[in-house]
Formats: C-alpha cells, sequence, structure tokens
C-alpha cells in the first residue's frame, strides 16, 4: 500500500503542475502536451510503472480490505470510536470512487470517447480541456473527486511514513498536518480548472 | 460536617450483558441492578448482579479477572463499545462506577475480534497472544543464580524506552478496539521492549521474523493506521511501537534476503 501509495501520491504532483500550464495560455500547455508525446519512450515508462501501482495499490487494498473485515468479526453491539479519523475510515469508499473517476477520466480525456459529444480536437488540449469542462455535470463529478482525493491522501501520505517506520509521537501531529496540507494542495490545483472553466474565468 | 456513617452516593443501573457459551450464538440479557455505590468498582458491581442473580436461582456471568489492581491484565470486557471503559488508560478493574450516571444503560459485552473466540459469557480465548510470545517474546540465556546487573551497561534513555513498551500487559484492549482486529500495538510493544536492549540483540531479527509470522497465522488482521489502539490501551503504550516494528520487520526480511548461505554457488566459479 505504502509504496505503490508513494508512486501515486508523487504522480498526482506531477500531473497537477503539468495541468497548471492551461492558466499560461493555449500554447504552453499545448507544447507540453506535444514534449510529452515526443518522448514516448520514456511516457511509456511511466504509464506502465503508473498502470503496475494502481492495480498493485488496488489488489492489495482489497485484500487488506477483506481479511480486516474478517479480523473483525462484526465488532461490538454499539461501536465506540476515540481517534480513528473519517479519512482513515472511508479509504475504502474515497477508493472506489476515485477508481471510477480514473476510469471516466480516461474516457473523458485520453481516449476521448465520452461526454466531448465526438468532437476531435487534435493536438489542440486546451480546447479539449475547455470543451469537457464546460459540462456542469462533469466538472462537478471532477471537483467531488479531488476532494475525496484530498481526503484519502491526507491519511494515506502520513501512513507511508508509519508503514515505512519513520514516524513517532513527536513527527505524527506533524505528519498528519503535512499530509492534509498536500491533499488540499493536490485538490485545490485539479479543481482550478473545472472551476475556472464553469465561472468563465478560462475560455 | 461530614458524618462517618453518612450514606454513600449509589445508583440504579440498567444493565445489558453478553450471555454465550462456546460455540453457540450468544445474546443481550438485560438486568436492573439497584443501589450500586460510586466507589465500587466496575467489577464488583458485576460481582453484585451474579449475587443477585445466584440469589434469584438464575445462572451468573462469566468474566475474566485477577490482580483487580490494574497490572495483570486478564481484566477485559467491551464497555459501551469501549475496551475497559470510558476511561483512557485504566483497566475495567480500576474503573470505577463514579464514572457512570443514575439510570444509564450500560452494555457489557466481550474482546470481539475473530483471533479472540468467546468461550463463555465475557471470556475470550487469547491464547493467540501466548502463541505470539512463545514465537519470540523472549531472549535465550542460562538460567541460574542471577548475573552481575552491571555486566551489560544499558543507557539510560534505552531501558526508559523499553521499559515504556514492557509496561503492557497483554490484555488485548488493542485488538479488541482495533476496527480490524489487528495485534499490532501488542506485538510492537513486545519487539520494542526486547530489540532495544544489548541482551535481545542476538535474536533480534529471528525474533522479528518469528512474532509477525505468528501474528498473521493467528487470524489478527493489518494496521492501518486508525489509532484505536493506542487511544484504549490501559497503558497508554503509542503507535511508536507500531513505527518500530515495521521498521525492525524490513530491516529483518532485507538482511534475511542478503544472508550468506556460506556456500559457494553452482557454477558460480
Amino acid at each position: 500500500m505504502a509504496l505503490t501509495g508513494l508512486v501515486l501520491a508523487g504522480f498526482v504532483l506531477g500531473h497537477m503542475s503539468g495541468n497548471l500550464l492551461m492558466f499560461k495560455g493555449p500554447a504552453a500547455i499545448n507544447e507540453y502536451a506535444k514534449w510529452l508525446h515526443d518522448h514516448a519512450g520514456l511516457l511509456w515508462v511511466a504509464r506502465l510503472t503508473l498502470i503496475l501501482s494502481v492495480v498493485a495499490h488496488i489488489w492489495v487494498g482489497i485484500q487488506l480490505t477483506l481479511e480486516n473485515r474478517a479480523a473483525r468479526a462484526g465488532g461490538p453491539a454499539d461501536e465506540a470510536t476515540r481517534r480513528a479519523s473519517t479519512a482513515s475510515r472511508t479509504m475504502p469508499y474515497s477508493g472506489v470512487v476515485i477508481l471510477a473517476f480514473i476510469v471516466f477520466h480516461l474516457l473523458h480525456f485520453t481516449f476521448r470517447t465520452v461526454a466531448l459529444g465526438g468532437m476531435t480536437f487534435g493536438d489542440d488540449v486546451h480546447a479539449m480541456v475547455v470543451a469537457g469542462f464546460s459540462s456542469k455535470p462533469v466538472a462537478v463529478f471532477y471537483i467531488v473527486s479531488m476532494l475525496l482525493l484530498c481526503l484519502h491522501l491526507s491519511h494515506g501520505v502520513s501512513s507511508v511514513f508509519q508503514t515505512l517506520g519513520l514516524r513517532n509521537e513527536r513527527w505524527r501531529s506533524r505528519l498528519d498536518g503535512l499530509a492534509l496540507a498536500y491533499g488540499w494542495i493536490i485538490a485545490l490545483g485539479f479543481i482550478s480548472l473545472p472551476l475556472a472553466v464553469l465561472t468563465g474565468c478560462l475560455k | 460536617m461530614v458524618q462517618e456513617n453518612e450514606k454513600e452516593v449509589t445508583l440504579a443501573l440498567k444493565l445489558r450483558v453478553w450471555r454465550q457459551r462456546r460455540c453457540q450464538p450468544g445474546a443481550f440479557e438485560e438486568h436492573a441492578l439497584a443501589a450500586v455505590p460510586t466507589s465500587a468498582s466496575f467489577l464488583e458491581m458485576m460481582d453484585m448482579l451474579n449475587e443477585q442473580l445466584i440469589k434469584a436461582g438464575k445462572d451468573t456471568f462469566a468474566f475474566d479477572h485477577d490482580c483487580r489492581e490494574g497490572i495483570c491484565g486478564m481484566c477485559s470486557m467491551t464497555i459501551n463499545g469501549m475496551p475497559h471503559g470510558p476511561l483512557p488508560g485504566v483497566t475495567t478493574c480500576q474503573l470505577h462506577m463514579r464514572n457512570f450516571r443514575d439510570g444509564e444503560t450500560i452494555t457489557v459485552e466481550p474482546w470481539r475480534a475473530r483471533a479472540f473466540p468467546v468461550l463463555k459469557d465475557m471470556i475470550v480465548d487469547r491464547s493467540g497472544f501466548d502463541k505470539v510470545i512463545q514465537s519470540g517474546g523472549f531472549i535465550t540465556v542460562r538460567t541460574g543464580s542471577a548475573p552481575e546487573a552491571n555486566n551489560i551497561p544499558v543507557p539510560k534513555p534505552v531501558a526508559d524506552e523499553a521499559m515504556d513498551a514492557a509496561e503492557c500487559i497483554g490484555c488485548g484492549a488493542c485488538v479488541a478496539s482495533c476496527k480490524n482486529g489487528s495485534a499490532m500495538l501488542f506485538v510492537g510493544a513486545k519487539i520494542n521492549h526486547l530489540n532495544i536492549l544489548p541482551q535481545g540483540q542476538a535474536e533480534r531479527d529471528r525474533r522479528t521474523l518469528a512474532m509477525v509470522k505468528t501474528m498473521d497465522e493467528a487470524g489478527f488482521g493489518n494496521c492501518t493506521n486508525y489509532g484505536e489502539c493506542q487511544a484504549h490501551c490501559p497503558k497508554s503504550i503509542t503507535l511508536d511501537v507500531i513505527a518500530k516494528l515495521n521498521r525492525d520487520y524490513l530491516r529483518a526480511r532485507v538482511k534475511e534476503f542478503f544472508s550468506s548461505t556460506g556456500k559457494p554457488s553452482k557454477g558460480g566459479d
């Protein structure tokens, strides 16, 4: 969970930073997209790493959830929670929504088979994104998914340190704070795009 | 002025208590109990309930207890959904009835975890912990007369840290409070206790690998960093011991992977 999670948490930072080029104008984002496609070898190494990480992350996550449910054997009749955060208790659920989002997102912008009304954009990424977020339900789904990603990261990023044995009581609250900040940075960075298109700031 | 024979404050309680015979499905039974002194411990309250049941010719409730002074780790019981009840850092036997309100309904049930099957009522089989200890919770030394205490110097901070971990009384509240039924806090405490002392070094890696393997085989769940165990531990053991367990486990696995067989490989020369 930790190692694959680390790869994925690093990826979303890179992806989010690239997205922000949208605000520099069509030329910047289109050049960046072209640069990525010109380095097909590297791009495929990155893609394969991501695919393997996602598959492993989901596989281990399912195993973990099933094993832990069985080990709990139902739990007490009226269960009390003293400390476990909402984020920690909803990891499988936020994970499932994020997975659904990833599938939709790939069909939307990578394979361009849904929600774009059969439009073709060629290499104009800028126009594609603006058209993609012009649909209100689509933009709202993106925003909600990114807020759930923030929740997922706020528990996951701090847990990486615990799993690798690099955490103690002194650092626990600091790392929890850093993880929450990281989650918000990623989420707000991603959300800025659909929000800008929805409010008409990005055309 | 306080009179010597002043009547003590008492509570009238409604109790929902778990009744179960081994391998049979259990259920809650409801009982009313009056005149419970606020100075009574939770176990003394349970004794009162049992006496009331005996007088009425009914079956008593079985529950584990031993020292009744908070150091043996024998008492258990999940009280209102919380192992050892509502007070943090306290065992059931040291929980007093002044922490409850008059007229309150109190739910009493056993530890809930697959690795701790119910034997009777509130008594569960905690031998999973014994198996973990047998697999590595010891140091191998020749016994006999006590050795000279100062032969092996132990730095004070290390001794303190080991003592903090050794506070674990093995009651199982960590497993019972964990939403995954995980025993990582218990195993982490034992690992921390022995792996940082000079006397524990010889068997450090073997101990760590064996205890984790036994823990998994005993049917405990996995840690997903909820932190409930620390919040319910009657000895306030912290998650630090789990981080240390993870660290030592990784170290032991890496060393095992690259360990020498002592023989040349076939066709290597």
